[in-house]
């Protein structure tokens, strides 16, 4: 695309995602107000962490005695200074508790998505150059069976072989307990941890995309493009890396970014599963407390985490295919 | 209705598929009759592995038989599918048919709001909502129902904008019936065939994320589920794998045959299409 045109086409992107980050927050704000009961006694929890003092600050705080447009004008106004209340049952700003968890579901969403996208495309564009054999066979069973198998399932069946049976890897945390490890030690410890819940949260995305890579792959051979590669005496190999692949990856980036959610999603179950001390683990804790403002402060910190990988995807797209609209 | 059956029964998987599910209604229908009784009792001693004291599938921490939490589940996961679905399909038929039949900026706007509810983790929006309206099956169905209607919205908003300015559509505008009954009677009908394949889907996807809201512990605490007896025997792995291993398995296979099932609906209610496929090189 022209680089003249991306800053406007940014630009609009990013209106974009500021209604919509701006609309989440407005959600969760009816959510407390949707909910059976005193608003007040819900964002402090309900399991009779309040006393009677506490409540009555929450009330003044969210002027929840004035009418909703200034309540609505105060969550607001607390949100977008990022101040997304606090956990009284933790004792911490919630988004304090947020940025402390943010690099674990990082490294654990970016590496399973890494993981799903590299040997995703690299089974399916197998698949489809060899269409019809067992390769292809394979892969289609294997997407069909990780369609229908729960997330947290899977992880559990991995924790069975790898560390009860074989004893090959722990099963629980982000670093060993007990050992005093420094740099490449450590990094390596960590990468031990993440390789079942990695494995878990990214296994069902691989079959996603080998299925996507393969079904689009055949779509491009059939072109006419490629056809005059061919005719050009262009190498098979090249053919496949060049013509096919590349246009084959569009619908794969727009793909992945629709999925973005999905992943998150899935890591909450994968978090509890591992005890993995990321975002999703600290919602399961939450939900065990009822403590709903760190709930609230997830989904708008998830929520935000999901905008923020659509514009990437956006971004990307529109570098990669010179085609894309930059209307809108 | 005889080609139709032709059609599925063509597709070896889908007739397994309808195999499992049957096999599954059956044991959700029966379950009184197998295991009578509450699921919740304490039928053994605790931690019994497979087989001992007459117990098939073994038993719980609470000394509770998995057969009969399996087979009480069953009728939950059933259940929650189907009517979730219902209602997804009540709310995405009725907004992509607005948008499609309306078009301009009612289309625009509803696409809008179809988009944001894509954007939104899904399942984060889910937990929320359960949590908030305390996890009964109701807020469990309403949960599920709320985030899984959009991709109806679009298949329905598409088929609606190509259905529309047809003949036979215009046909009965210039008879003069009334919109209400244009879109009821004449367009609708034809956009059933996808929305019967994307249903079957939708119930596999809803019997997912209900035993993923009850392993979290969301789900109602009265009633038995599948997600909940895997959650249950999640921190007891090490000691008891049975516990953990056989509701997995029951959930995977019900959602695997709904799957199936999808396929073989979509090959057969599209015979064209499922010919190109077969054609492939």
């Amino acid at each position: 695309m022209e680089v003249s045109k991306l800053p406007a086409y940014l630009a609009a992107r990013l209106v974009k995602a500021a209604i919509v980050v701006l609309a989440i927050v407005i959600c969760n704000f009816f959510l407390i107000h949707a909910a059976p009961g005193d608003p007040a006694s819900i964002i402090a929890g309900q399991s009779g962490a309040a006393d009677a003092k506490f409540l009555e600050q929450l009330r003044a705080q969210f002027g929840l005695d004035q009418p909703l447009y200034v309540q609505l004008w105060l969550y607001l106004k607390g949100v977008l200074t990022l101040d997304l209340g606090f956990s009284h049952r933790q004792q911490m700003p919630v988004s304090t508790l947020l940025w402390e968890r943010l690099p674990a579901t990082l490294l654990l969403t970016g590496s399973a998505f890494v993981f799903a996208l590299v040997v995703g495309v690299s089974m399916g564009a197998l698949a489809a150059k060899r269409v019809g054999t067992w390769w292809d066979s394979i892969i289609t069973v294997l997407a069909l069976v990780f369609y229908a198998t729960p997330l947290f399932w899977v992880g559990l069946m991995l924790v069975l072989l790898f560390s009860v049976a074989l004893e090959w890897l722990p099963s629980f945390g982000m670093a060993s307990v007990g050992v005093e490890l420094s740099g490449f030690q450590a990094a390596l410890d960590v990468g031990r941890h993440l390789i079942l819940p990695g494995l878990t949260l990214g296994l069902f995305y691989v079959a996603v995309y080998a299925r996507l890579t393969r079904a689009t792959m055949l779509e491009v051979a059939d072109q006419d493009f490629v056809r005059t590669a061919r005719a050009k005496g262009v190498p098979e190999g090249r053919i496949q890396r060049r013509h096919v692949l590349r246009n084959a990856l569009l619908p794969i980036i727009t793909f992945a970014g629709i999925q973005a959610g999905q992943v998150i999603g899935g890591s909450i179950l994968v978090e509890t599963v591992f005890a993995w001390p990321g975002i999703g683990r600290l919602a399961f804790d939450a939900l065990l407390a009822r403590d709903y403002q760190v709930l609230m402060g997830v989904f708008f910190c998830t929520s935000v985490m999901v905008v923020i990988f659509n514009l990437l995807t956006d971004l990307l797209y529109a570098i990669v295919d010179p085609r894309v609209e930059m209307a809108g | 209705m005889r080609i139709f059956w032709r059609n599925f029964s063509r597709n070896r998987g889908a007739v397994f598929g309808m195999v499992i599910l049957v096999g599954v209604a059956m044991l959700a229908l029966l379950a009184p009759v197998i295991f009578p009784g509450s699921p919740w009792d304490m039928v053994g001693a605790p931690f019994m592995p497979p087989g001992e004291m007459g117990l098939l599938l073994g038993s719980d921490s609470l000394g509770r038989d998995v057969a009969a939490g399996i087979a009480h589940g069953a009728r939950v996961s059933l259940l929650v599918g189907a009517v979730s679905t219902a209602a997804a399909l009540l709310i995405g038929v009725t907004l992509g048919a607005v948008a499609g039949y309306f078009g301009g900026i009612v289309d625009d706007l509803v696409m809008r709001f179809t988009e944001f509810f894509q954007t939104i983790p899904s399942f984060v929006l889910a937990i929320l909502l359960v949590a908030i309206f305390t996890p009964t099956i109701g807020s469990i169905v309403f949960a599920i129902a709320i985030v899984s209607w959009p991709p109806v919205a679009r298949v329905v908003r598409a088929e609606f904008l190509s259905l529309r300015s047809r003949e036979f559509v215009q046909a009965s505008e210039v008879l003069g019936k009334s919109r209400f009954s244009i879109v009821i009677g004449d367009i609708l009908p034809n956009t059933l065939s996808p929305i019967v394949v994307l249903s079957s889907l939708m119930v596999a996807s809803a019997i997912l994320l209900e035993s993923a809201l009850s392993f979290l512990g969301l789900g109602d605490p009265n009633l038995m589920s599948w997600g909940f007896l895997i959650g249950s025997g999640r921190s007891v792995i090490r000691l008891a794998w049975w516990m953990s291993v056989f509701p997995g398995i029951a959930i995977f296979l019900t959602v695997l045959s709904l799957n199936l099932v999808g396929e073989g609906l979509s090959d057969a209610l599209n015979p064209r299409l499922a010919r190109n496929r077969g054609a492939k090189p």
